[in-house]
């Protein structure tokens, strides 16, 4: 990891950007989305360890880190937005899906 | 590279220039070898719990666990439990065992006795209805635990190598680096440990939902290939027979203010802990690995729960990642408390081994602090002690998979 990286992309396939330190709203960060190094602006501010998106994200598009499904969009995300449990729910042990026969 | 010395009595575990696949351990009968020379006093009954606290009191060197369990359970549960008293008993960690029963319990001391027994290692039962109460079978109990202290007092270490270590690894108060930084870090280690002839446990059923296709392109043959999908079909139905959203219960609220969103995306940061070495085996809640190498055990993603399986099953050291900082421990098996961030490395000193946040902040690589992380492994086996040990952090629970009647 490149010393005191303020975010990471894991996987050049990752919809999403993990921030390493607090980063405030409106900050630019760099960070490598599928190969290219991009600057993206953050919409709000992103905690350390939470993720933000490096590309558009449509509503109920997979989203992918570590080059793999984490889940699901809820609604519409732009780049440099907040992803977290507001937008993007689970896929497996919807237990509460069963029961809305869904 | 580096090896664990120890001069004399008064000598310190210190590292030297040598092969650095080597650590000091405890022969016992059985000719496994533990890290630690424990006497349990281990209390088959919830009713037997109290008394059997009281022995450690008075006799130094004896450990002990509350629990809520050993009575009204059938079926699988009951031999879930059974098997849980006779794994723990029978860790090589463990030098002799005071098996402490009320009496008219459905998990009867004299069988979980005689089940260690096997082993060859000192076990007595007492058993408090027969001794007329509890203050007598304190007194008992504590009079044979005196000697079994004293005469464990005798042992020496000997130099043994790393393939008679069976490792379990662990997650709990999981964040968003725990994938990044703590978990690939054990990784390593788990990798390291899988080619030089030992066995890594990698656990946590629940939290490989998500990522399970991932261990499973790496076992070994199809039937261990179809376990793994057994494994997680059968927890992923629990959620479903509950009719909830299994987001509800995992991740935690602390996971998820540590930034992980998803069941998933939680157990791609913990599968991260498996390395990259073959899958072996998958084994149920704690049963003994038959194999060496990487095996996955059937265990919850319940912290205590989990390290309670895998010390039963034989785990003589666990290295246990956090990223929101827990105290959790083993009565019998030190538990290594890696960071997977400085921030809380430093807030939780107290509670806390190690820091793998140095590979968040770049300044070193996973390797660098795998390599670490083995020597700290290696250090814990041969005698030094881990936070969790000195604070006395003897916490015990058993996967419970019935009810109670």
């Amino acid at each position: 990891m490149e010393k005191h990286a303020r975010a990471i992309v894991l996987n050049p396939k990752d919809s999403v950007a993990v921030a390493l330190t607090d980063l405030p709203a409106g900050t630019f960060v760099t960070v490598n989305v599928g190969g290219t190094m991009s600057e993206i602006r953050l919409e709000q501010a992103i905690e350390f360890g939470h993720k933000f998106a490096v590309r558009p994200i449509a509503k109920g598009e997979t989203v992918l880190k570590y080059g793999e499904a984490i889940g699901r969009a809820t609604s519409e995300i732009r780049p440099g937005e907040h992803v977290h449990v507001h937008n993007l729910e689970g896929i497996r042990g919807r237990g509460d899906r069963l029961v809305r026969g869904l | 590279m580096c090896t664990i010395w120890r001069e004399s009595a008064e000598g310190e575990i210190g590292l030297s220039e040598d092969c650095n696949l080597y650590f000091w351990g405890y022969r016992r009968p059985d000719g496994r070898v533990g890290v630690r020379n424990h006497v349990l006093i281990l209390p088959t009954i919830t009713c037997a719990a109290q008394t059997a606290q009281r022995i450690t009191e008075l006799v130094a060197g004896t450990v002990s666990f509350i629990h809520q369990h050993g009575c009204a359970q059938v079926g699988a549960d009951y031999e879930q439990t059974f098997r849980t008293y006779v794994g723990l008993g029978s860790n090589p960690n463990v030098y002799g065992v005071v098996v402490l029963g009320l009496g008219c319990e459905t998990h009867q001391a004299h069988a979980v006795a005689q089940a260690i027994a096997k082993t060859g290692k000192p076990v007595e039962v007492v058993s408090i209805q027969d001794h007329g109460g509890t203050l007598s079978a304190i007194a008992h109990g504590a009079k044979i635990a005196a000697q079994m202290v004293q005469d464990a007092s005798c042992l020496m270490r000997e130099r043994v190598s790393v393939d008679e270590l069976i490792v379990g690894t662990e997650c709990g108060g999981s964040d968003a680096c725990s994938g990044i930084s703590a978990n690939p870090a054990v990784g390593y280690v788990s990798d390291k440990i899988v080619d030089a002839g030992g066995t890594a446990i990698l656990a946590e059923t629940t939290e490989l939902i998500g990522a399970e296709h991932l261990l499973a392109a790496r076992a070994v043959d199809d039937r261990v290939r179809r376990r793994v999908y057994e494994v997680i079909e059968a927890m992923e139905r629990r959620a479903f027979a509950m009719g909830v959203d299994i987001r509800t219960g995992n991740p935690s609220p602390g996971n998820i203010k540590g930034g992980l969103s998803t069941l998933e995306e939680k157990s791609l940061g913990a599968a991260a802990k498996a390395g990259s070495r073959p899958l072996s085996e998958l084994v149920e809640y704690a049963c003994r690995p038959s194999a060496k190498g990487l095996v996955w055990m059937d265990t919850p993603g319940h912290d205590i729960e989990q390290l309670t399986g895998m010390v039963a099953g034989g785990a003589q050291v666990v290295l246990f990642t956090s990223g929101r900082g827990t105290p959790t421990g083993s009565p019998i098996a030190p538990v290594v408390k890696v960071a997977t961030n400085t921030r809380m490395f430093e807030r939780m000193r107290d509670n806390m081994d190690f820091n793998a946040g140095t590979i968040i902040e770049g300044t070193e690589t996973i390797e660098e602090v795998g390599e670490r992380l083995f020597r700290e492994m290696l250090a814990v086996c041969s005698g030094k002690l881990t936070k969790a040990e000195i604070l006395k952090q003897h916490d015990f629970g058993i996967w419970r998979i019935g009810p109670t009647f």
